[in-house]
């Protein structure tokens, strides 16, 4: 009965201040947005991250470092050093070690996405998420010179389909002013998506990214040097060079002794990279900064905690008459103690739920803004433990920071006389 | 220094009294001075009128009679049972289940209706609970009809009610649940004349009615006639 009186007066109590206290809640819902927000990104961005590239043993492309020869080659962030002469990707083709490559020629766009040149062998033998081979949702794999297939993201983003006639751009970047518009490439397959950056980008074959650039050795295209289609198709055109390769190992073992063996190169300065080491170098660096975010994002939780005992503690001068009352109708200091705790709460589990709604409303909203900006698939899902922790921690915490108020209307409880504080 | 009139009763028997009070002083903290209060002695059903200019320590007296503070000498029998060696929560639990008590204004819980504030002792105490016949809701509004309370305000919240309404209400709260006491501490100082008396008229006759005594307090002598005994608190120089 106790208990049941308490709650209906607290809420009561709540409802009768409720404007006051809006502003409160929504501040405490947006710090625990946050909170709960940062945690669930930062889970799925691993996720994400780790999902990436799979299946593929080592990566190859001119020397650098490798965290920025997995971001250019899978994240298709930055660009190369340097090339790879085309003898020494075919030296990589025919060494037994080695069971499958496929070659990666970047450095063209479309309407902001990376071209990729690359051969059968990317939808053969590239492997995202758990061991997951790309699929087409549309057509087919490119087989003639002219021929493009989309990623998912870009044939949804520019409304392409089957037949589309495309005009790539010469170098990166959103808007480029030099376009290849003597080659327009056909759109002959879409990919299925696969919530990784290969859905940001086309694929071309090698020869289609050598025909286009016929006529573009300085840069910008010669008038009455490049080639028309037909006349492209009549060249040989095989590359002289390309940016990476993904390699697949014959036997994992000797995954390490080839690495070495490509760092070592004499022929050519290369570097090998293990895609999982990158990755996870990588999301070293990502995770200080995550941590450092999720730590802010706690303070923020207990600066708008502290704001609400401001709140409320200001609101505790208006209430010494309602003490008063409370107190001379048989109410214990304790129950009125009690009053404010329970307070606390309510408004702690009001925003909690809030923050759950706004939370799965705003990655609901935010989800498709982020795989098409940064390839990054967020899913909704059930809320995991830590999440849990922290929603849970938050009511805790506000009972705790509540026994301020409290405390305070206890004492005040017990001093009073039969009157309203003031006129002791 | 403090005289009472020669109307007093006196209750031999312990449970025929509603108030007894022996050599009652109190000392509030921080003051060097004890204030020292007459002896008082009620019968049950009968209504005390405790006069004193302000400064005299009639809220001090209340709140010792109330229980809210526990007397630095002497004290206070209650229905026949001594509060002064009860802890706090005991005091706390035999002033739900005995007591009424009106303040001098802002007598209400102001985010409760005007029948939540009327049946709080009722939730607050089971003694009051079981007493308030038919139930607490039913009671409160027989209780709200008598003192002319109208019917549109009842589930309405008391901040719309006038002065001299939530006076009234006040005065239901104390009622409800048949309390053997009620603790009226100058209630009627915010009401014009007209109000003032026919409040009083209303509290004493439903108090007479529930069978509680009514302990008034004002610095109003001409309150005095409505009331069976007196009490003067003198002027502390």
């Amino acid at each position: 009965m106790k208990a049941h009186l308490a709650l209906s007066l607290a809420w009561a109590s709540l409802w009768h201040r409720r404007c006051v206290l809006a502003l409160v809640t929504l501040t405490l819902t947006l710090s625990v947005t946050l909170l709960l927000g940062v945690q669930y990104l930062r889970t799925e961005v691993r996720q994400s991250f780790t999902n990436t590239i799979s299946g593929t043993d080592l990566i190859v492309g001119a020397r650098s470092g490798q965290l920025n020869l997995l971001l250019y080659t899978v994240f298709h962030i930055g660009d190369a050093t340097n090339n790879i002469r085309w003898s020494t990707y075919q030296g990589l083709t025919g060494d037994s070690r080695i069971d499958w490559t496929v070659p990666l020629s970047l450095g063209d766009s479309y309407r902001g996405h990376r071209v990729v040149g690359t051969d059968t062998g990317f939808i053969e033998h590239f492997r995202y998420g758990r061991d997951q081979a790309l699929s087409l949702s549309h057509g087919r794999w490119f087989d003639d010179v002219f021929d493009v297939v989309l990623g998912a993201e870009v044939a949804r983003k520019h409304n392409h389909s089957l037949d589309d006639k495309l005009i790539l751009s010469h170098g990166g970047g959103r808007t480029s002013f030099s376009n290849h518009k003597d080659t327009p490439f056909s759109v002959t397959g879409v990919l299925a998506p696969t919530g990784t950056p290969v859905d940001q980008a086309v694929y071309i074959s090698l020869e289609g990214m050598e025909a286009m650039h016929i006529g573009w050795e300085s840069g910008v295209a010669i008038p009455g040097r490049t080639l028309s289609p037909e006349q492209a198709r009549e060249r040989n055109l095989t590359p002289d060079a390309i940016t990476a390769a993904l390699v697949g190992i014959e036997r994992k073992v000797m995954t390490f002794q080839v690495q070495r063996q490509i760092n070592e190169s004499r022929a050519e300065p290369l570097s090998a990279v293990l895609p999982g080491v990158a990755l996870s170098e990588l999301w070293r660096i990502m995770g200080q900064f995550e941590r450092a975010l999720l730590g802010i994002t706690g303070f923020v939780v207990v600066i708008s905690l502290i704001g609400l005992v401001a709140v409320l503690l200001t609101l505790q001068a208006q209430r010494s008459r309602e003490i008063a009352i409370l107190r001379a109708t048989g109410a214990s200091p304790g129950l009125v103690a009690a009053l404010h705790v329970i307070e606390c709460m309510f408004l702690a589990v009001i925003a909690c739920l809030l923050a759950l709604l706004l939370g799965s409303g705003g990655l609901t909203l935010l989800t498709p803004w982020l795989l098409e900006h940064y390839g990054i698939q967020i899913s909704l899902r059930p809320l995991a433990a830590p999440e849990w922790i922290i929603l849970g921690s938050v009511p805790v915490t506000a009972a705790v920071v509540g026994l301020i108020p409290a405390l305070q209307a206890w004492r005040q409880g017990r001093r009073q006389g039969l009157s309203h504080g003031a006129d002791e | 220094m403090t005289k009472q009139t020669p109307s007093q009763t006196i209750c031999s028997e312990g449970n025929q009294c509603a108030v007894t009070t022996s050599g009652l002083g109190y000392q509030w903290p921080h003051s060097n001075v004890e204030l020292q209060f007459p002896d008082i002695t009620l019968k049950r059903g009968e209504h005390l009128f405790i006069k004193g200019p302000s400064g005299s320590g009639k809220s001090t007296l209340l709140s010792l009679l109330a229980g809210m503070l526990r007397p630095t000498s002497g004290t206070v029998s209650l229905l026949g049972e001594d509060i002064t060696p009860l802890t706090n929560g005991q005091r706390d639990r035999f002033r739900a289940d005995h007591m009424g008590v009106i303040f001098q204004q802002f007598n209400l819980v102001p985010y409760l209706t005007t029948l939540g504030n009327v049946t709080l002792p009722c939730r607050l105490s089971t003694k009051r609970h079981q007493r308030a016949k038919p139930e607490p809701p039913q009671e409160a509004e027989g209780l709200l009809a008598d003192l002319a309370i109208p019917k549109s305000h009842w589930h309405q919240p008391v901040t719309r009610l006038s002065v001299g309404q939530q006076q009234r209400v006040a005065a239901a709260r104390a009622l409800i649940g048949h309390p053997e006491l009620i603790l009226a501490d100058e209630p009627t100082s915010a009401l014009d004349t007209d109000n003032r008396d026919r409040f009083i008229e209303l509290l004493l006759t439903l108090g007479q009615r529930a069978g509680s005594s009514v302990i008034f307090v004002s610095h109003d002598q001409s309150l005095a006639t409505h009331f069976d005994h007196e009490l003067f608190l003198e002027a502390r120089s």
